[in-house]
């Protein structure tokens, strides 16, 4: 066997392929090649490291050395320079944004070095195409030590003991939810993982279904030992085609090594995990609309009672958790109940995945523990807000969420805190929002969304967001009305009250917590007929200040000639004939134009 | 639908046989029906009339219960597609970083709106509310290939690759 001397680690994440990552490792297959090293350095695709605002990602170990945005044409520097002389290539490192110093090791970056990593731990690290690295950095462990010393009562009260909630919204306690389905009665039961990750602005769940697949598979054959069950589906959204491919790999070889199948570990326990696609529906997360669609229907929410513990896939109990709870369930067994609910705080415990995304420095993923402050995720890992503007608001939860206002930043996250200032944790999505966005367009937008997602089977939810929509929209287009905002709140909580699932009772939150912490924006827009963040289009009016040099840039890009004046002159904008576009900002060097 | 909508890959001879192989390998499976709907849409591209009839027939659902799942889940088309499929994702972190200038700067260029298809069956364009590379902000994908941190001068170029 060849002595492999160097690692290169390339992230082969949807962010990092997208970025050009692909293109990265060809290039390095061709220089090592060239260079004759092919046989002493060795390439491995891992999944994603998080740090998709810097990608494509290159690690190279012994040394640990992290590269970022690294293109074609930079690999033959790092062949040359790093991998033939032994330096480090300076330029491809990456730069504090705040004190501009280069830093060599991914562990002294700020992004990482407050995170916890527990979930995320081998994503990044290991080849996820490869069960031989899953095992090798403790996987299926956990499941060896469940199915030879333990009986399910004690898997259940383990997972009890840990404290572990539902990572996918609701903040269920997962142990009680396994004790339901272990106790109802039935000779045939399921396990599904509910991988619809459908929130737009979070992607941890795919993070984790590519990165480390095996991860899910352990966590759900650990959970179907517990509960009785002898088959299990993963429902993936069919927009996440690498994560259904990775899923399939593992499969295979978790099948093919006997941890999968019948009498896993001797054990006599048989298990085995089938992958159902969506189809693209949102409501499709809630769990009885997921259950509906495995089974090859319409995905429509059904009332609870009876619960899916009781009555679940084909009428059998059924225990659904999402993918990020599944892929606590490992660390839990390995490591202890006690170990895990030492993390976090009293009643939420553990770590959380968050997706930062929206108006940040860094976006990416972050897992933290439970407790930490929003405060401490936006400006010491996500590095604060770009371009120097100020920060307004955090959206966390997705559509069901809500808007957190700066006075709020050094609220402890968990769960709790979260639903008594009106947001919740959902799937963990943060978006932050700067001094330009307007809160009532991000109320409007996920109104937008909640009702073209609606699937229309209950009437609070289908009829009442269209209203509460028609409302926003009017607002943003300058007609509001006096009583708009009392209407959409008895809109808001009658919705709340009536509607039949998750999504239509949590689809007023976004409108909720803006007119709770922005209510002066929807007054400005309503009386004055202003948008105080110069956001919406219809609102807005542009003027020129006198920062103007005259260089007629923004006349020339004016698509209905509404601007006047002379070279070297200050320019006038006709406001009769500004159609709103916005196109002269964008061109204006000077920042001469303002809008508002 | 219309009658006329007639599958036009399939050729001479039973212009089903493919759809019947894979019809053969779901008998008796439970809850078959999205599974072999994706499959069938992969074989023609959309889902024509005829194998929406041809699918009941074989697997004794009824045409209208079809009907009703193909119409539920956005995956699903009854009329022809275009050959590149683009989705601009208009999510909340692609909204608040640009998203719908993206999305215009599309429909501008290959002028369509949102949900069309072009004349010569290159593109159809359409949204979705995330992709889930919001790292990447705004991002769309043609096909399978992920396209990130888009601006709408940036649009022109991608389109190109696929024409």
């Amino acid at each position: 066997m060849d002595r492999v001397r160097s690692h290169v680690l390339i992230c082969a994440g949807t962010g990092c392929t997208s970025s050009g990552a692909k293109k990265v490792e060809s290039a390095f297959q061709e220089q090592l090649a060239q260079k004759g090293l092919a046989k002493e350095v060795k390439i491995v695709e891992t999944g994603c490291h998080g740090f998709c605002e810097m990608g494509p990602l290159v690690i190279v170990y012994p040394e640990g050395v992290f590269y970022v945005r690294v293109q074609e044409d930079d690999v033959a520097d790092i062949v040359e320079t790093h991998l033939l002389k032994g330096r480090i290539v300076e330029r491809l490192l990456y730069k504090e944004p705040l004190t501009h110093e280069k830093i060599p090791s991914y562990k002294d970056i700020g992004f990482y070095k407050k995170q916890q990593r527990l979930v995320l731990a081998n994503c990044g690290h290991i080849n996820p195409e490869v069960i031989e690295e899953y095992i090798a950095e403790g996987g299926y462990e956990a499941l060896a030590k469940v199915l030879t010393t333990m009986t399910p009562q004690q898997v259940v009260a383990e997972c009890k003991k840990s404290g572990l909630r539902g990572r996918g919204g609701g903040g269920f306690l997962t142990g009680l939810k396994w004790e339901f389905t272990m106790n109802a009665p039935g000779d045939k039961k399921y396990v599904v993982c509910n991988a619809d990750e459908g929130d737009p602005g979070a992607f941890m769940d795919r993070s984790v279904l590519e990165g480390d697949p095996h991860r899910i598979i352990e966590g759900m054959a650990i959970c179907g030992y517990a509960i009785g069950a002898d088959e299990g589906y993963i429902y993936v959204r069919a927009e996440y085609p690498l994560a259904i491919k990775r899923l399939k790999i593992a499969i295979k070889q978790a099948e093919d090594m006997g941890l999968l199948g019948d009498n896993i570990f001797g054990s006599g326990f048989n298990f085995r995990l089938k992958i159902k696609e969506g189809a693209g529906a949102f409501v499709c997360g809630e769990e009885t609309a997921l259950l509906a669609s495995i089974e090859g229907k319409r995905g429509m929410p059904r009332p609870r009672p009876p619960f899916p513990a009781i009555s679940g896939l084909w009428g059998k109990p059924t225990n659904i958790n999402n993918v990020e709870t599944f892929a606590n369930v490992p660390i839990i067994f390995t490591k202890g109940a006690d170990w895990y609910a030492s993390i976090g705080t009293e009643r939420s415990k553990g770590t959380k995945v968050f997706a930062l995304t929206g108006k940040i420095n860094h976006t990416g993923l972050a897992e933290v523990p439970m407790g930490i402050s929003m405060r401490e995720i936006i400006f010491d890992i996500g590095g604060g807000i770009p371009d120097g503007k100020k920060f307004k608001a955090v959206q966390i939860g997705g559509p069901s969420g809500g808007c957190l206002p700066e006075n709020l930043l050094d609220l402890p996250i968990d769960y709790d805190s979260l639903i008594q200032a009106g947001a919740m944790m959902g799937s963990g999505g943060l978006v932050v929002m700067d001094e330009t966005t307007c809160m009532v367009d991000v109320a409007k937008f996920f109104l937008n969304f909640t009702q073209a997602e609606s699937c229309g089977k209950c009437t609070p939810c289908r009829e009442g967001t269209k209203r509460m929509l028609e409302i926003l929209t009017r607002i943003t287009d300058g007609e509001g009305r006096e009583g708009d905002i009392e209407l959409l709140e008895s809109l808001a909580y009658n919705i709340k009250n009536t509607a039949l699932c998750g999504l239509g009772q949590t689809a007023p939150n976004p409108v909720l917590s803006t007119l709770r912490y922005f209510r002066d924006e929807y007054e400005a827009h309503i009386h004055a007929k202003r948008c105080p963040a110069g956001a919406c289009s219809k609102l807005a009016g542009f003027t020129i200040t006198e920062l103007c040099k005259g260089c007629s840039l923004c006349k020339k890009s004016c698509p209905v000639d509404a601007i006047s004046g002379e070279v070297k002159a200050l320019h006038v904008i006709d406001q009769a004939k500004c159609i709103k576009c916005g196109a002269c900002i964008a061109k204006c060097p000077f920042k001469a134009i303002i809008k508002g | 639908m219309s009658a006329d909508n007639k599958c036009c890959c399939c050729g001479g001879g039973n212009q089903f046989a493919q759809l019947d192989e894979m019809l053969a390998k779901y008998q008796g499976v439970k809850g078959a029906l999205i599974p072999v709907l994706q499959e069938a849409q992969n074989m023609h591209g959309y889902l024509p009339k005829e194998v929406i009839e041809r699918i009941a027939e074989k697997l004794d659902i009824p045409v209208s219960q079809i009907y009703g799942v193909a119409t539920f889940y956005s995956q699903f088309h009854l009329n022809p597609r275009g050959r590149n499929i683009i989705r601009v994702c208009q999510g909340t972190a692609c909204h608040v970083r640009g998203a719908k200038a993206v999305l215009k700067a599309i429909e501008d260029n290959l002028k369509i709106a949102a949900g069309g298809t072009t004349p010569d069956l290159k593109f159809t364009l359409e949204t979705v509310a995330c992709i889930g590379a919001c790292g990447l902000a705004p991002v769309l994908m043609v096909n399978d290939d992920t396209h990130g941190r888009l601006t709408p001068e940036a649009i022109p170029e991608i389109l190109a690759k696929y024409a």
